[in-house]
């Protein structure tokens, strides 16, 4: 998958957990946390989203990498493309 | 084989149900009795509509709020907000004898009035909410305490104490004439903070929703599917045995039982774990139809939380009913754009679960009508008489709701004691719902929902 590809996977996942949340100006460097209010609970729903469709398993340690869009991107490339 | 087993098809167990089945876990819920909800159902009786349970949903946000539980909520069960449909209280009132209180879903009338009715404490009080609104809201809380110290250090007049905590005790008191500090900071959140709100269905609109959604997500549920044993071997539960004679596997299982109830299940008759104390706390609730909207004369409250006296008894009655105090709550009082046509008027007061189990069938009739009549003839002194009003009457006791809950004495809120981490002493069977400390529709869902994040949709 390309950057802009994993980059809409991700927005989807975000849209089906807030479906009310305009993404549309998401900023990618700044925390999901801050923007959307996420909580932690929402950050694991987000990672068993990405076990979910694309059957990447996030080890609990990285939890913390997936803390913007951009980070989120970087760390997912190598696992799907 | 199932990758998760639920014990009880009422809210925790629904909500905990799609979580899994979202996630394509392979679960089944077993729900003892012909239909889901457990305490928050509904029925129909000479063409009415009745619910039971749930008064209100707690917790009310607008559409488009992105903190707190209901909106956490909505973002886990994958559900928009309209789904709910919910519909903002008109406002509540707190009557004691020469005072009223006013809230609604805002706080600012709660503040303004207590400011005017108890002008020493209104610094004591908002500083109390600041203290408390920061306290951990996803609901694994620990216990922190008496509630009734924490609010002594900030109000002094035991008239308001005794009010703000009426409310509370009686939309989630486990305990008797206390709270522990987690769950008074809950309530309090949920009430005076949050607020009411009703789908103009009622619950029966909540549990369709749940169910469509556990369904249309592949899981299965599994009605008069009554628990009677949990086998174990080497610490971890194996199978259930059901009360058609059946057996169930699964890897792991959740139960909703009730804490003291899962360990009866888990052990063989006469070594249920008895140094966990059960609740004593249970309610009779009255239910009058009447032929108008209850507006019509002149009352417009969603809910009234009465009580006769300075100060408030919350504790187990001797009789079969304490009438001294009581909450009446008006389903037609909620901000509908339609209205919902008849009046109905529910009044719900403390009961004796001993007293009335130990009644014949034939008492039983007896002292419904009896209490029904004493119970209206103490809430009409805090609301407009509906007497001549009344259409059809229904009430419920606490052998009702030991039906509906399975838990012991009626406790509506389950054990004084709660689990918050909702684990047991086997390794892969949990519990949610009431005993693992949470309370309320939103609440019950909440507890579903993290105890399914936290143990059950883990590694493959």
């Amino acid at each position: 998958m390309t950057n802009e590809e994993i980059r809409q996977a991700v927005i989807d996942i975000l849209s089906d957990i807030s479906p009310d949340e305009d993404l549309s100006n998401l900023d990618d460097a700044a925390p999901f946390r801050d923007q959307l209010q996420l909580d932690s609970m929402d950050v694991m729903d987000i990672i068993l989203e990405l076990r979910k469709r694309y059957r990447v398993n996030i080890p609990e340690d990285d939890y913390g990498k997936l803390d913007t869009m951009a980070h989120t991107v970087e760390y997912l490339k190598p696992h799907l493309s | 084989m199932y990758d998760t087993v639920i014990i009880g098809a009422g809210m925790s167990g629904l909500a905990a149900g799609i979580r899994l089945a979202h996630y394509n876990k392979r679960v089944c819920i077993l729900e003892r009795h012909k239909m889901v909800g457990g305490l928050n159902s509904y029925y129909q009786q000479s063409g009415r509509n009745y619910d039971v349970g749930l008064h209100a949903i707690t917790n009310y946000a607008q559409k488009g709020t992105k903190t707190g539980p209901l909106s956490r909520l909505l973002r886990h069960l994958r559900f928009k907000w309209e789904e709910l449909a919910l519909v903002p209280q008109i406002g509540s009132t707190i009557a004691f004898p020469g005072v009223s209180l006013r809230f609604a879903n805002d706080i600012a009338l709660f503040e303004s009035e207590i400011a005017r009715n108890f002008p020493v404490q209104i610094d004591g009080f908002r500083k109390m909410i600041g203290e408390l609104i920061d306290y951990n809201q996803i609901g694994m809380g620990t216990d922190g305490g008496s509630a009734r110290e924490f609010v002594a250090r900030h109000i002094s007049d035991p008239l308001l104490t005794e009010m703000l905590f009426c409310p509370l005790l009686y939309y989630g008191g486990a305990r008797e004439n206390d709270m522990e500090f987690a769950q008074f900071c809950i309530m309090f959140r949920s009430i005076f903070l949050e607020g009411f709100a009703r789908p103009y269905q009622g619950v029966r609109l909540i549990l369709q929703k749940l169910l469509q959604k556990f369904k249309g997500l592949g899981g299965e549920l599994r009605l008069r599917a009554g628990v009677t044993e949990i086998l174990s071997r080497n610490g971890r539960a194996e199978k259930l045995l059901l009360e058609d004679g059946g057996e169930i596997h699964a890897k792991q299982f959740l139960s909703s039982a009730g804490w003291r109830e899962t360990m009866r299940l888990c052990y063989e008759s006469g070594k249920t774990q008895e140094q966990f104390p059960a609740g004593r706390l249970s309610f009779v609730e009255t239910i009058s139809v009447l032929r108008h909207d209850p507006k019509k004369l002149g009352h417009d409250r969603t809910i009234v939380f009465y009580n006769d006296s300075p100060s408030f008894v919350y504790e187990k009655p001797d009789s079969l009913v304490d009438v001294r105090s009581g909450v009446i709550c008006s389903p037609n009082n909620f901000d509908y754009a339609e209205p919902l046509g008849e009046g109905m008027i529910r009044i719900t007061a403390l009961a004796n679960y001993d007293r009335w189990a130990s009644l014949d069938e034939k008492q039983y009739r007896l002292e419904k009508m009896r209490w029904y009549d004493r119970m209206i003839d103490s809430a009409v002194r805090f609301v407009p008489d509906f007497r001549n009003q009344v259409i059809d009457t229904d009430m419920f006791t606490p052998l009702t709701i030991r039906r509906f809950t399975g838990h012991e004495n009626g406790a509506v809120y389950g054990a004084p004691e709660k689990k918050y981490d909702g684990r047991t002493h086997l390794d892969n069977l949990y519990v949610c719902g009431t005993d693992q400390g949470m309370v309320g529709v939103v609440g019950s869902l909440v507890s579903g929902v993290t105890i399914a994040n936290k143990y059950l949709l883990g590694g493959e």
